[in-house]
């Protein structure tokens, strides 16, 4: 059943994944990025990680994928004008591809050689309790030094907007 | 009992609740809206007009459904079965009542306990903004766009208030799950007062759950911030371009999170499915008593008919609530029913406060809108959350 639903889920994602890069219009791209981001939920979820799950769709599929798709609207922009490709992303496009796949596995198994495959339910921290938890002990730092960027990022919005009414 | 047969018939007696619900609620808010107007509101179609959503029904079901040219067809066709999806999931987590003996087994009046159900919730509701952005873009008509512009930023500003308000009673149960936040609220201080988290200790939700109800009026579109469909500047807003069952869903999915958003109100402040006052104090015969008055009352109204044919239908309305006053006398069945009474009356009154405002309050200007979630809700939420985090921490 898990291993059904992972394979369901992961073709979704992936082939969502390739529609984001094929399709021309910006609004059909943003839309299957949010079919890759709600199947990654899906993973998370199967993995045993409902809270990463949950942030997952509010914070990706739900608010950074409306404000793209606020902004295509805003913008009205229409569907990308397909120009000749060069000669020579037609002659290295593809083997460059398998290259650097194959070269990100051949990293993998080298950095990981302990690695195993996924165990369906084997991980059983992932409740909001415990998320909480670690995020307040032992990653206490990272977290607080990731709040102030983003309270420095939320300023330089602030002030770029400010610029703009004088 | 089979978990998964029970599970089914679970399902499909909330399904069923919850479309006739929505059909008659449509059906309330026409006569509530009449009468705050000086007026009768439907009446012809039945006796007080109580077949009119029968009625809508067939006249949505055999119009024409046009799909108009220039549009984006999957687009178009996808966004109001979004819309409708995920209007109708989130009532899935909503604990409706206590637990319940039934065919020889143990169940909860709730279809799915979530350890994240309020996130669930909150989820599956930003999900919902697309049926509407998406529907307003595929339509291709600028009056749409407007609508499914303003829609998506008015969801995405009062989302913040909202999450805001929601995590202060959460502080207070220290769980994310609603069955659990409801049992938190179980019983009362000094004998009377109850442990609701409107009136809860260290720090009592009142704020929050008026920030919530605010910030709910503008996630489900409705008066006074109904700016993605203000019909008098953009025709029909988002759904200009839908006809029959198309704009039937969007029209569904509005009054669904309606009622989802005031079962979540009731679930996180008013103590869900808990009686207002201790079972020691009478609450139990509540029910029927209401029952029996409203009863009453129909009686005596029908015996000095008004109009026409109320001799015959309220005293049909009178024996109704007779049975319904009987029915919660019988002690067996009370543990299940009062519960449900108690939780549908508390959501039963927010519908109302809902269709009252609409009857009251005239529409925000656009910049208004924006400025009211940003300026003052989104301040005086953080500072609510940030007050109750510090009383919680003081006196736990």
């Amino acid at each position: 059943m898990d291993v059904v639903l992972f394979l369901i889920f992961a073709a979704i994602a992936v082939v969502c994944g390739f529609n984001v890069v094929v399709q021309s219009h910006p609004i059909s791209s943003a839309i299957s990025l949010i079919g890759v981001m709600g199947s990654l939920a899906v993973l998370y979820l199967l993995l045993g990680a409902e809270f990463l799950a949950a942030a997952q769709v509010i914070v990706y599929a739900g608010a950074i994928m409306v404000l793209f798709v606020f902004v295509i609207m805003l913008l009205n922009a229409g569907a990308e004008i397909r120009r000749g490709r060069a000669l020579l992303a037609q002659v290295l496009g593809i083997p460059l591809l398998f290259a650097f796949l194959g070269l990100m596995l051949y990293f993998v198994q080298h950095m990981f050689p302990g690695a195993r495959d996924v165990h369906f339910g084997g991980f059983k921290h992932g409740t909001a309790l415990d998320v909480g938890r670690a995020l307040f002990t032992q990653y206490l730092l990272p977290f607080e030094v990731v709040s102030v960027l983003i309270l420095i990022a939320i300023l330089g919005a602030v002030v770029l907007a400010q610029k703009e009414m004088e | 009992m089979n978990f998964f047969l029970l599970s089914l018939i679970k399902a499909a007696v909330v399904a069923f609740v919850l479309l006739t619900t929505l059909a008659y609620l449509q059906w309330v808010e026409r006569k509530v809206i009449a009468h705050i107007q000086v007026r009768i509101g439907p009446s012809r179609v039945g006796p007080h007009g109580l077949m009119q959503p029968l009625a809508d029904v067939i006249k949505l079901i055999t119009k024409e459904d046009l799909i108009p040219p220039y549009v984006n067809k999957f687009l178009y066709l996808a966004a109001p079965f979004f819309a409708i999806t995920m209007a109708l999931l989130s009532i899935s987590v909503i604990p409706f009542g206590a637990e319940i003996h039934i065919f020889g087994g143990d169940t909860w009046m709730q279809l799915a306990d979530l350890n994240i159900g309020v996130l669930f919730i909150l989820a599956v509701s930003s999900m919902g903004v697309y049926g509407i952005a998406l529907a307003g873009w595929a339509s291709n008509n600028k009056y749409a766009l407007m609508g499914g512009l303003r829609s998506s930023a008015q969801m995405i500003s009062y989302e913040l208030p909202l999450s805001m308000a929601v995590a202060a009673p959460l502080l207070l149960a220290n769980t994310l799950s609603l069955r659990q936040i409801v049992q938190h609220q179980e019983g009362y201080y000094l004998g009377f007062i109850p442990h609701w988290s409107v009136f809860q200790t260290p720090m009592p939700q009142v704020f929050s759950f008026f920030i919530f109800l605010i910030a709910a009026f503008a996630e489900t579109n409705r008066i006074p911030f109904d700016l993605p469909e203000a019909e008098n500047e953009l025709v029909a807003g988002y759904h200009t371009e839908y006809s029959s069952m198309k704009f039937a869903a969007f029209f569904m999915a509005e009054y669904s999170n309606m009622v989802t958003v005031c079962c979540m109100t009731t679930t996180l402040f008013l103590g869900g499915w808990l009686p207002l006052w201790p079972a020691a104090g009478g609450s139990n015969f509540v029910p029927a008593i209401v029952f029996l008055l409203a009863g009453a009352i129909a009686l005596y109204h029908g015996l000095n008919p008004v109009r026409r044919r109320d001799g015959f239908t309220l005293p049909v309305v009178a024996v109704v609530f007779f049975l319904l006053a009987v029915l919660f006398l019988i002690p067996a069945l009370r543990g299940a029913l009062l519960p449900l009474f108690w939780f549908a009356a508390k959501t039963g009154t927010l519908l109302f406060v809902f269709i009252w405002i609409r009857g009251t309050l005239p529409r925000f200007r656009y910049d208004q809108l924006m400025a009211f979630a940003w300026k003052f809700m989104f301040p005086v939420a953080v500072l609510n959350l940030l007050v109750t985090g510090l009383m919680v921490a003081l006196f736990p």
